[in-house]
């Protein structure tokens, strides 16, 4: 028997905290929370960041924190800084030692990472380590150094190893949402199938009961299946509930790969035990004959600067489609006489919010809003060149007449400077899968004992 | 005819990583979920989102009465010419097919 709480779907997303002293009074095991993914976009991972403040991690993780300590269970967190990048982590891993000192806690920090060394992965791929998933980007060993950031997502094996250290805290670089759920009851010799699929059911909290936005969630697994049970008062798990929750960002509802294996959640079956908890058995985990784990990496294909107009004027509204053309022709061609550019070098694009921005093309809805907003967006290798090509679409945008004869017209700007820089813009470029001889070759673990004096 | 979304529960679209999306179709009850299985067909789906159907993956999800497609995504989540990073705006061009 292992009892896990979840306190929400992500460091940074709050939890109800009379909901979490409900979860510690309970009895757990550990307290896992996962701290980001790849569903932010590619620049958090590009730069190794959080997408979270900094403000809202420390009074969240501090609250979490003094939960530990009251329980005297580890407390871990998967891909931490919303992207897992090593240097996530040692933020978080600073924050950690802020708070450590300011409650006066003595704490032992299991420090797992997950970065690649990019010559490392040249090589793994040269000897045919690496291999695509389905519609991974081609990849050659000549684009891998071209990542800023390359991540492994370690799997349950990475985070026994951390628990084995005896830490108080595992702060944790990239790991697959499920691993740092499902390990302790591997570990424990809990049912692995279920281990795996409580582990999915539970990986964004109490979304997978009723009030999503109490997150947080209880996790008994034991040698047959498991039960979840949300622990806010009016939040309740249904097997509608608990099975949908499969569903959620998976491309396949029945079949989860993870390091090491797949889960298949096929022939496993929810039932009701009381109004608020579901019982879950039938899942099965089948071990791959190799042990490999998935690859994410972040490169940079240019640099952006940003210009928003705003089209009032009904008639200009009516036409503008043919407006966006005309300022398409004229910008493109006048940057590439001024600045002596090919059309490879920048790219210009203008996209209509209140008609299509979301879209594109493939939007055939006809409803006619009463402005438009323009949003013209500027590609190009460096930054400088962006903020020129800025400068060049700029009085278009304000003043472009749709005909010779009119009166000059001027849009709404909302902002000035008008041409905002947005800097790189990223690009996830691996959907691969790095094979290992053993599960910690790519990771490495520290750990780090903060003494602040504690009794 | 009517549009997908006043007859269904709720249409969700989201990533399934940075190279998929997945859609869900909650039917809510059996008879709608059979109709919309029957009448909503992937080269009609693969056509409203100009993407090859070949690509498409269709569970038919009885216990939750729901239709679930998956597919590459048209751009890779967050490159240059993505307009939706968290893949949720496609679900309302889905929701107003006629059906």
């Amino acid at each position: 028997m292992t009892k896990v709480v979840v306190p929400s779907g992500a460091l940074g997303l709050n939890y109800d905290k009379d909901a979490l002293q409900r979860a510690i009074a309970a009895g757990p095991d550990i307290i896992a929370i996962d701290g980001g993914s790849t569903d932010s976009g590619p620049s958090y991972l590009g730069r190794g960041i959080s997408k979270y403040s900094r403000s809202s991690t420390k009074i969240e993780w501090k609250g979490l924190m003094q939960a530990r300590a009251k329980a005297n269970v580890p407390l871990v967190i998967g891909t931490a800084g919303t992207c897992g990048a090593d240097s996530a982590v040692d933020w978080l891993v600073d924050i950690t030692k802020e708070i450590a000192q300011e409650l006066g806690q003595d704490v032992k920090i299991a420090v797992l990472k997950s970065s690649q060394d990019k010559n490392k992965i040249r090589d793994a791929f040269t000897d045919n380590k690496i291999t695509p998933l389905e519609h991974a980007p081609d990849l050659n060993a000549g684009d891998i150094s071209s990542f800023e950031n390359i991540v492994a997502l370690a799997g349950v094996e990475q985070i026994t190893e951390a628990l084995n250290t005896g830490a108080d805290i595992i702060i944790a670089g990239r790991t697959t949402d499920t691993a740092i759920i499902a390990a302790l009851p591997i570990k424990n010799n809990c049912h692995t199938g279920a281990a795996w699929h409580g582990a999915k059911i539970a990986e964004c909290g109490a979304l997978c009961a009723t009030n999503p936005q109490s997150g947080v969630i209880l996790v008994d697994f034991d040698h047959e299946g498991f039960t979840v049970t949300p622990m806010a008062e009016n939040a309740k798990a249904t097997p509608h509930t608990v099975s949908a929750h499969m569903l959620y960002e998976n491309s396949n509802p029945f079949v989860l790969y993870e390091p090491g294996g797949h889960l298949d959640v096929t022939d496993a079956d929810y039932s009701a035990i009381d109004q608020k908890s579901v019982r879950v058995e039938g899942a099965k985990w089948v071990p791959s004959d190799k042990y490999t784990v998935k690859l994410e990496g972040s490169r940079i294909t240019g640099y952006q600067v940003m210009i928003m107009a705003l089209v009032r004027d009904s008639h200009y509204v009516e036409h503008i489609d043919q407006w966006t053309s005309d300022i398409y022709d004229l910008c493109t061609s006048k940057v590439k006489d001024r600045l002596a550019l090919s059309d490879a070098e920048f790219d210009i694009e203008l996209r209509l919010i209140g008609k299509n921005a979301t879209l594109g093309a493939i939007d055939k809805n006809t409803n006619n809003a009463s402005e438009i907003g323009v949003m013209g967006i500027v590609t190009a290798k460096t930054s400088e060149l962006a903020k020129e090509i800025g400068k060049i679409l700029n009085p278009y945008l304000l003043h472009h007449p749709l005909t010779k004869e009119e009166e000059v017209p001027t849009f709404a700007f909302p902002f000035s400077p008008a041409e905002i820089e947005i800097g790189p813009v990223y690009e996830f470029g691996l959907n691969h899968v790095l094979q290992l001889d053993h599960p910690m070759d790519a990771f490495s673990l520290d750990v780090v004992e903060v003494k602040n004096g504690a009794a | 005819m009517a549009q997908l979304r006043d007859k269904v529960e709720k249409v969700r679209s989201k990533n399934a990583g940075p190279f998929w999306l997945t859609i869900d179709i909650f039917c809510g009850e059996k008879s709608i979920y059979q109709d919309v299985c029957d009448k909503l067909s992937n080269i009609d789906i693969a056509t409203v989102l100009d993407v090859d159907e070949a690509n498409l993956k269709r569970f038919e999800i009885a216990s939750l009465n729901v239709l679930k497609i998956s597919l590459p995504r048209p751009q890779i989540q967050g490159s240059m010419r993505d307009r939706d990073m968290h893949g949720a705006g496609w679900a309302a061009i889905i929701g107003e097919m006629e059906i």
